[in-house]
């Protein structure tokens, strides 16, 4: 097999099928709960706003909160049923954040959908506003609103669509059954956005620890025009838009630019499906494929309803084997760690992988012995050693000029250092850091110029 | 029920800086045990006198400076062992234990500890004891005189450097010659290279290079046949020096082809001084002129992913 691939990169749990094995051959079966928890705060962008309220009833795919404006998506009922709450909730790094608790009746009450028919027959014009009705987002874990990558801005333009089956996290298995399960509706989806763009490439990048999705994929893209699979070297961070541009067209997104800058738009297996769903069947975004894997009794992928509590999943796969120390939303090298169990599944969660004590134990930072296997690492080439003795001493001017803003977080260069030093967390502290001063910046400007006038 | 959180990644590689250290020494048995046959009980004493008093050095700094104290991450430990190495089994005890200190204390510890300093301690301390004590450190006794057959004095001879021509090849692969402790058998030191290859633990670049720049240079400016070039490399220091020393993490050029210029200049320095300087040997003064090149090596620029190389200013 002919595989592409990316400069240097890591190779975490190589000799354990980079932790997929206790999922990766179990069917998805799907799980429904009693309440769900629907945060209004999907998306990057505006969070949507609440338009129901306590008592009221609501049925599966209703819109219960409103998109405010271009930079954000509607968020539609998962279950049908009676609204019990309407209040603030903890949300994952923006403190609190509305949500509706919905009591599920199981009547499984669906609203009057209106989709847009066969693909190859679908008004072009209408597949991108069809995408931001069904609250569709990232589905790989970024979250951002599908139709705004959709949508350029003047002068724009695209030629080849990348759809990112990489998985290369590790312990994810959830695109990988999606991919097996579900490959024709990624392939509908991707020829829904095709179509809508006028795009005549559409390319969907596999890892090759997956030859049997590599195949079913090839199957379902068979004699669909300018569809292709091209299967990739299985290497982290594979799957990180710019590794996938790089390794699938050979070009490189400029250093600070969008996929779209270099004529590519990517999007994951999961975002493809669900436009399909949402173009076929006018089906708004309600459930997702997430693999719960680790410290559980019965591993699973499960497919669940948007707003699923944590503290269910984990129930419906037999619950903790040990008490947890760590609860990671996503995979191990990029999932965010939620504080309880009681945070619910948002659109973007891809896995929930659950540590024991030992392995959630923080480790402490020694020295740097300058080895070099951050260098080696880093997909972007940067020198993280350098960058961390700058923000170590918070030195942000030092850290800009040796491009800490071009770093993806990836993690690669934290996972091999052996001095166990904090550097991902140091590079998110400094491009946080820069990002809130220049935006202080501007607007102080935007005052100063306010005044003058 | 209270979780842990933190950022991003959640897991690391099992290879700690601790078990680098141990790799290493492991890596260094092999020269040590050919040392100790080849010399003898007395290199054996100044192998573990030099290793306990690198360890107590920096165990007794660490506690007066009031840091973390750091001997378990066996760092000191391998300093000790290829100061050790690098000396001549005749070594008086007060020379081991004042290079150990030296090395510990004035290169590693007053430039900040591991990782911050910009010589490698034992060479540094070499440098120091050979500008010092010129005739403790050439000496170069034997006590297993049948090793040494083609010697002139089989008690004490000068190193190969001093009489070229006095040793066959394979005598100077094998370690049949004199010289200091680590340095002779060039077999048990390319079997310790083997190793840290094959644990990962340094990649072959620097020794290799290194090596075939002094291979190419002392035909090139020296003139020598193929032969000739070949006893240079296998002479004196070369080989230990660029397995062991040249690939030192902390002093050492960190990107690949940062790499390739510092152990090309290696070689070349090695030569210039062994064919035109006033020492016989050039190994110490070249990974050390090296090291101190390797900050500004590390600041050539890079290709970085979508950085388009930045147009010079007219």
């Amino acid at each position: 097999m002919l595989t592409k691939t990316f400069k240097r990169g890591i190779h975490p749990l190589h000799s354990s099928h980079e932790g997929k094995g206790p999922t990766r051959d179990l069917e998805t079966r799907e799980y429904v709960s009693d309440t769900v928890v629907i945060s209004m705060a999907m998306n990057i962008g505006a969070p949507a706003k609440p338009c129901v309220k306590k008592g009221d009833h609501v049925d599966i795919g209703q819109v219960i909160g409103e998109a405010q404006g271009f930079m954000s998506v509607p968020v539609h009922a998962s279950v049908s049923g009676e609204v019990i709450a309407v209040d603030q909730v903890p949300s994952l790094g923006a403190g609190n954040m509305t949500a509706v608790t919905i009591k599920n009746d199981f009547a499984e009450t669906w609203v009057e959908l209106h989709p847009l028919g066969r693909v190859e027959n679908v008004d072009p014009a209408k597949v991108i506003p069809a995408i931001q009705a069904a609250g569709i987002t990232g589905m790989g874990g970024a979250s951002f609103p599908t139709h705004v990558k959709l949508t350029f801005k003047p002068g724009a333009t695209c030629d080849t669509i990348v759809v990112n089956g990489a998985e290369c996290e590790t312990h994810l298995t959830a695109d990988y059954r999606l991919m097996l399960e579900h490959s024709v509706r990624i392939v509908d989806g991707l020829r829904a956005v095709m179509r809508a763009l006028n795009v005549k490439k559409g390319i969907i990048g596999i890892e090759d620890n997956k030859p049997e999705a590599i195949e079913a994929m090839r199957k379902a893209a068979q004699g669909r025009e300018g569809v292709s699979v091209q299967p990739l070297k299985t290497k982290y961070p594979q799957g990180g838009e710019k590794q996938l541009i790089e390794a699938i067209t050979g070009r490189q997104v400029p250093s600070g630019g969008l996929p779209i800058d270099c004529h590519v738009v990517v999007l994951n297996v999961g975002t493809c499906a669900a436009i399909a769903d949402a173009v076929i069947d006018g089906k708004p975004l309600i459930s997702r494929i997430c693999t719960v894997t680790g410290c559980v009794r019965q591993p699973s992928n499960l497919l669940v309803r948007i707003g699923t509590i944590t503290e269910d999943i984990i129930g419906a796969c037999g619950g903790y084997s040990e008490t947890p120390g760590k609860v990671v939303f996503g995979g191990m090298m990029t999932g965010i760690c939620i504080p309880n169990d009681q945070m619910a599944i948002m659109k973007s969660t891809n896995g929930v992988v659950v540590l024991n004590e030992k392995q959630a134990r923080s480790k402490n930072e020694s020295p740097c012995i300058h080895c070099g296997r951050c260098v080696q690492a880093c997909p972007i080439g940067l020198n993280p050693y350098q960058i961390k003795v700058a923000a170590d001493k918070s030195d942000f001017e030092s850290a800009k000029k040796l491009h800490v803003m071009d770093c993806i977080l990836c993690g690669s260069c934290a996972y091999q250092c052996p001095s166990r030093r904090w550097l991902t967390p140091s590079f998110k502290f400094c491009k946080d850091h820069i990002t809130a001063e220049a935006k202080a910046k501007a607007a102080a400007e935007a005052a100063k110029g306010g005044a003058n006038k | 029920m209270s979780l842990r959180i933190s950022t991003a990644p959640h897991m690391h590689n099992p290879l700690t800086t601790q078990r680098l250290m141990q790799f290493v020494f492991i890596a260094l048995l092999p020269t040590a045990a050919w040392g100790v046959y080849a010399f003898g009980f007395s290199a054996l004493l100044v192998l573990l006198l030099s290793m306990a008093s690198a360890v107590a050095a920096e165990f007794v700094w660490q506690k007066i400076a009031k840091q973390p104290v750091r001997v378990g991450d066996f760092s000191a430990l391998v300093t000790g062992l290829i100061l050790g190495l690098n000396l001549p089994a005749t070594a008086p005890w007060w020379m081991v234990i004042i290079g150990s200190a030296f090395a510990i204390i004035i290169v590693k510890q007053l430039f900040g500890g591991l990782g911050d300093n910009f010589l490698n301690p034992a060479l540094a301390a070499r440098a120091v004891l050979l500008a010092s004590w010129p005739v403790h450190m050439t000496a170069s006794a034997c006590v297993n005189p049948t090793f040494f057959q083609a010697g002139v004095d089989a008690v004490s001879t000068a190193t190969p450097l001093g009489a070229p021509g006095t040793f066959t090849l394979t005598q100077l692969f094998l370690g049949q010659c004199p010289g200091a402790i680590g340095e002779v058998s060039k077999a048990a030191i390319l079997l310790g290279f083997l190793f840290l290859l094959l644990t990962g633990v340094i990649s072959w670049r620097i020794p290799v290079i290194t090596v075939c720049s002094v291979y190419v240079c002392t035909m090139l400016i020296g003139g020598a046949d193929w032969q000739g070039a070949l006893a240079a490399v296998l002479s004196g220091g070369v080989l230990f020096g660029s397995v062991f020393m040249a690939t030192d993490y902390v002093t050492s050029p960190i990107t690949p082809w940062g790499q390739v210029i510092y152990a090309v200049l290696i070689g070349l320095i090695i030569t210039l001084i062994r064919l035109f300087g006033s020492y016989p040997e050039g190994v110490t003064y070249g990974i050390l002129l090296m090291n101190i090149a390797t900050p500004l090596i590390d600041r050539l620029p890079r290709t970085i992913y979508g950085v388009k190389k930045e147009a010079k200013k007219a």
